[in-house]
């Protein structure tokens, strides 16, 4: 007996997946293409989806016709809530800086999780199979649900739908224009505002339609939207952004990998697909059938120069800086456990803000580096033997190692793409903390890495976390202030003039990674002392994604929005997390504040002392 | 200054609290708990459940000792350095004298080396791993559950009545699948020499490819499949597995899976004569049981859960070791756990010296379907203790301290 049967009904379940894969993947696509919104939300449209049709198909008269139109109907209702976050908030922040609005959709990600958890309740909702396709055929002797057939089907007839929408139709061509150049399409007279709604119905529908589609396949659950989004990610990048081509060839490429992958080395699936993703960016830094991205044109109020610190500012930054040292003297044993926690996420934040902000590079695997800087210390400890001291002195050096490497094939990309990069990096790296049992103990984690003797009140503690965190965020400020951190910005600003006064632009944001991934790795040892112990959790993507939250909500632009950012997400966190429901509330807040300051917290303190300061000016006679 | 100012004034405060509980003498006893209430509160909520009627009832008649007992809970978000936190601050902000909670292994594992550190008493009610009695045990920690040996114990000792020898695993790929697929291999190993095991899958928690995964497991054509995924992933198995034939003339050894918690979302579709370990809540006619299950359904107007159990079982242990203790210091606290046993709806329960492993049992039985929705059937109840190591060989497992 051969095996080509099996191997051939193997590819025909990989396709399958494929197409599920695919459909989630393609309204993100779409969305970012022409919004360049990165929309955490994507699988939070998607679990709706599987809820919605979950309670239709159980309202509506079983049958063929009444499975159908659930699907469908959900999925036009997804589209519309879409629609209508774009409408409501998104529409209100657009000219905020580049990436903003990720912080309104992670938003929306909390507030959509605790509504479907009041919605339907905390347990897996498995709903009926589709009816009319609910056995298995034999193809050359090996069984096939019908379902999948369907599902391959349905893959490229929705490709071909959207590819006819995009060619064919007048909207489609304008879709495609404000993907090209949004610029350029605005000033020809297309109206933006109705194009844009327009995306986001069309592709929190194909969210919808993915969720609802799965609704055969599993029971809706509440873990969904966090389950899918990363891979839906990771397909669009292969793809190219913007590409639904691209999307369509990337999903078969990790679906078939995966089905293949699985009969060699089972453990592989954890991490296959940002392994994929991080062989194609190096080989093809704009993914398969992606196109550089063009140049923006400056959305938005253009950057204020940095200045020094001094005058008000420092005085107030001192201020703060005695406050915290004096903290220990009225505060008690767990406020200053929440002041190092504080500590470590401002330097965390401040960190990321050094490559985000002066370097321009946008980071969603940040955690890496603070994770490898906590790993390092614990590791140092349980299998060196080595004190409090040494370890907080060598751990960060494991980090900034890591920033060589990382940053060596980073800065050779741009855009949301460098992102993915250092997401694939961080996945990576998290995986291999998490299965390398012998050495990190798995996802068991290292426990007992507890501060030296001396240290061991939370006082003492937290001065050295004090003195090491203040430090590195000094440390940051000098290096933006110095001629390197001019010479960064420059590279940021315009990459072809600084190259052209003879800056090695590369080099410096090389420079940039290896700092800040030193940095970070500090933080990431205080941490580990503070909590004492650490898991794969600190490495992974909602690591990142907090970081990644603090610089944009204290606000990009400004040296102490990191700082800001850091302040406003531990502390409402920590306040929140004591309320039933308190994802949604936070969700709330936060959208409170994107919407009340676009340009972050910080930002929107300095133009309210500015306006203050206008005012006391035009007061005088 | 300040701090001077401060101990003045706490001195003050002290001074008058102690005046006053002169007075009033009955000041609750403050107990922290912390689970992941909003990252699975499919698991976590009928837990809750359970925790807040035991401790209704042990109020109602009158508290431990005279005191009435007094319960902060905290959702950790699924985060083991936000428990860390919010254990510091349950402890040296709230005061609270012991510790008790905890779902997901690593935050299990993170709580209680915090109480190792800081010297408190941590129950650890549902985490399952051997680690937290075993290699990274500890004496402030003791465990409630029947843990991943247990369970997987009590099914190798079904497995090894089964005819089969070739057998497929499949569990998700993180520490709890690793250990429940080693302890079963090797248990089963012990019992029966000659079996193999010839296929082993490990879809990522979560995000099982159940088309390609089921394929893989037939193709190896084993004669048995030892099952450890579960939620959302087991759903998926059971249907792509159901509608590809895998278990078609193949018996299943099934993790758990007799738990309402897992058995429930697979309605009618739970696959029919699985060997599991669960909870067969309705049929057990013990009388302090039928107790429970009734004041439950009365209370919450819905069915019991495993984590109703644990939760209710957990409060209970807690009475029992306060009451022994006679107060809340943590040393009498300690003496008084090791070894206590007390009466719970599973049973009397014991907290063994050896490892500070709680004795409570599961139920071992077959799935079945009753009225379109899932039940256990032949089943019967498997004492912890008979499931556990000998004192002897748990020395070697555990580190000295």
């Amino acid at each position: 007996m051969s095996d080509a049967p099996f191997y051939f009904a193997q590819f025909l379940t990989g396709l399958a997946s494929a197409s599920s894969l695919f459909l989630v993947a393609s309204g993100l696509s779409l969305i970012f293409g022409v919004t360049r919104i990165v929309n955490f939300a994507h699988g939070s449209f998607y679990m709706l989806g599987a809820f919605t049709a979950y309670s239709l198909v159980n309202a509506l008269p079983s049958g063929i016709f009444g499975f159908w139109s659930s699907v469908f109907l959900s999925a036009l209702l997804v589209g519309l809530i879409g629609a209508m976050f774009e409408f409501v908030v998104l529409r209100r922040i657009y000219r905020a800086p580049e990436l903003f609005q990720l912080v309104a959709t992670f938003a929306l990600v909390l507030i959509i999780q605790d509504a479907a958890l009041w919605i339907w309740g905390a347990e897996d909702l498995l709903g009926p199979r589709a009816p009319g396709l609910d056995g298995a055929i034999e193809i050359f002797g090996e069984r096939i649900p019908e379902y999948d057939l369907a599902l391959i089907v349905a893959g490229p007839a929705v490709l071909l739908a959207v590819w006819l929408f995009l060619h064919r139709s007048r909207w489609g061509t304008l879709i495609r224009a404000a993907t090209e150049d949004r610029e350029m399409a605005g000033a020809l007279g297309v109206n933006q505002s109705l194009l844009f709604t327009a995306v986001f119905f069309l592709g929190s529908f194909l969210a919808g339609l993915g969720g609802a589609l799965q609704v055969p396949r599993e029971a809706a659950s509440l873990l969904m939207d966090l389950n899918v989004i990363a891979e839906a990610f990771v397909v669009v990048v292969i793809g190219g952004m913007g590409s639904i081509v691209g999307a369509f060839l990337a999903a078969v490429l990790v679906a078939e990998l995966n089905a293949f992958g699985i009969l060699v080395l089972p453990k592989i699936t954890i991490v296959l697909a940002f392994i994929v993703m991080a062989v194609v960016l190096i080989v093809r830094p704009w993914g398969l059938l992606g196109k550089p991205q063009a140049g923006q044109h400056g959305a938005g109020e253009p950057e204020q120069p940095l200045r020094p610190l001094a005058g008000l500012p420092l005085v107030a930054a001192l201020i703060v800086v005695a406050a915290l040292v004096l903290a220990p003297a009225i505060a008690g044993d767990f406020m200053l456990v929440l002041l190092t926690d504080f500590l470590v996420a401002a330097l965390f934040a401040a960190s990321l803000h050094f490559i985000m902000g002066p370097g321009g590079m946008i980071s969603f695997g940040h955690a890496v580096f603070f994770g490898l800087g906590a790993y390092g210390a614990a590791l140092l400890v349980k299998f060196a033997g080595a004190g409090m001291i040494v370890a907080l002195a060598v751990a960060p050096l494991c980090a900034a190692a890591a920033g060589v490497v990382v940053g060596w094939f980073c800065v050779r990309l741009s855009g949301v793409y460098l992102a993915m990069l250092t997401l694939a990096v961080a996945q990576i790296v998290w995986s291999i903390a998490f299965q390398w049992q012998d050495v990190t103990g798995g996802d068991d984690g290292i426990v007992g890495v507890w501060p030296a003797q001396w240290a061991a009140s939370k006082a003492a503690y937290y001065y050295v976390a004090l003195v090491l965190c203040l430090g590195g965020i000094w440390l940051l400020h000098r290096f933006t202030h110095a001629p390197f951190g001019y010479g960064l910005r420059a590279g940021r600003d315009s990459s072809l003039r600084a190259e052209s006064i003879g800056i090695n632009v590369h080099a410096h944001q090389w420079m940039a990674f290896v700092i800040a991934g030193g940095l970070a790795g500090v933080a990431g040892s205080v941490f580990v002392f503070s909590k004492g112990s650490i898991f794969p959790d600190e490495l992974a993507i909602p690591r990142s994604v907090d970081g990644l939250i603090m610089v944009l909500l204290g606000g990009i632009k400004m040296l102490f929005g990191p700082i800001a950012g850091a302040a406003a997400f531990t502390f409402l966190e920590d306040i929140v997390t004591r309320l039933s429901y308190w994802r949604a509330i936070f969700g709330g807040l936060i959208l409170l504040i994107v919407l009340a300051a676009p340009d972050g917290v910080a930002g929107g303190f300095a133009r309210l002392t500015t306006r203050w300061r206008g005012k006391a000016l035009q007061a005088k006679p | 200054m300040t701090r001077f100012v401060s101990l003045r004034l706490i001195s003050l405060c002290v001074a008058v609290l102690a005046a006053s509980a002169a007075a009033v003498v009955a000041e609750p006893i403050k107990i922290g708990e912390i689970n992941s209430y909003t990252r699975l509160p499919a698991f976590t909520e009928p837990y809750r459940k359970g925790w807040q009627m035991a401790l209704e009832e042990i109020n109602a008649a009158g508290g431990v000792n005279g005191r009435k007992l007094d319960v902060i809970a905290r959702d950790d978000a699924g985060k083991p350095g936000n428990a860390v936190k919010i254990a510091e601050e349950l402890v040296s902000n709230d005061k609270v004298s012991l510790l008790f909670g905890t779902f997901f292994s690593h935050i299990g594992l993170a709580v209680a080396d915090f109480a190792k550190q800081r010297k408190v008493l941590f129950v650890a009610s549902e985490p399952l791993s051997d680690a937290i009695v075993w290699s990274k045990g500890n004496r402030y920690t003791f465990r409630l559950r029947p843990s991943t040996h247990m369970q997987a114990a009590m099914l190798a000792a079904e497995a090894a009545k089964l005819p089969a020898t070739k057998w497929a695993t499949i569990a998700p790929n993180y520490a709890y699948g690793k250990d429940a697929v080693k302890e079963f291999k090797a248990e089963l190993k012990k019992l029966k020499p000659d079996v193999e095991f010839i296929e082993e899958q490990w879809p990522t928690l979560f995000k099982i490819d159940a088309g390609a995964t089921v394929r893989a497991l037939e193709r190896a054509k084993p004669e048995a499949i030892y099952n450890v995924t579960f939620g959302g992933d087991l759903a998926k198995f059971v249907r792509e597995g159901s509608l590809r034939g895998l278990f078609e003339n193949r018996t299943v050894v099934s993790l758990l899976t007799g738990e309402p918690e897992y058995l429930l979302p697979l309605k009618g579709e739970v696959p029919v004569g699985w060997i599991v370990t669960g909870y067969p809540w309705q049929f057990i006619e013990d009388e302090v049981h039928r107790k429970f299950v009734d004041a439950y359904k009365a209370k919450f107007s819905e069915d019991p859960k495993m984590g109703s159990l644990v939760g209710y079982n957990s409060m209970l242990a807690i009475a029992a070791i306060v009451k022994k203790a006679g107060g809340t210091d943590t040393e009498a606290m300690l003496k008084a756990a090791s070894g206590l046993t007390f009466d719970s709806p599973s049973g009397p329960i014991t907290f063994r010296v050896a490892d500070q492993q709680s004795t409570m049992g599961a139920w071992v039985g077959k799935t079945g379907l009753k009225d379109g929705s899932g039940v256990m059937t032949d089943w019967r109840y498997a004492n912890g203790a008979d499931y556990l190591p000998s004192a002897e060989e748990v020395k070697k497992l555990r580190p000295a301290n």
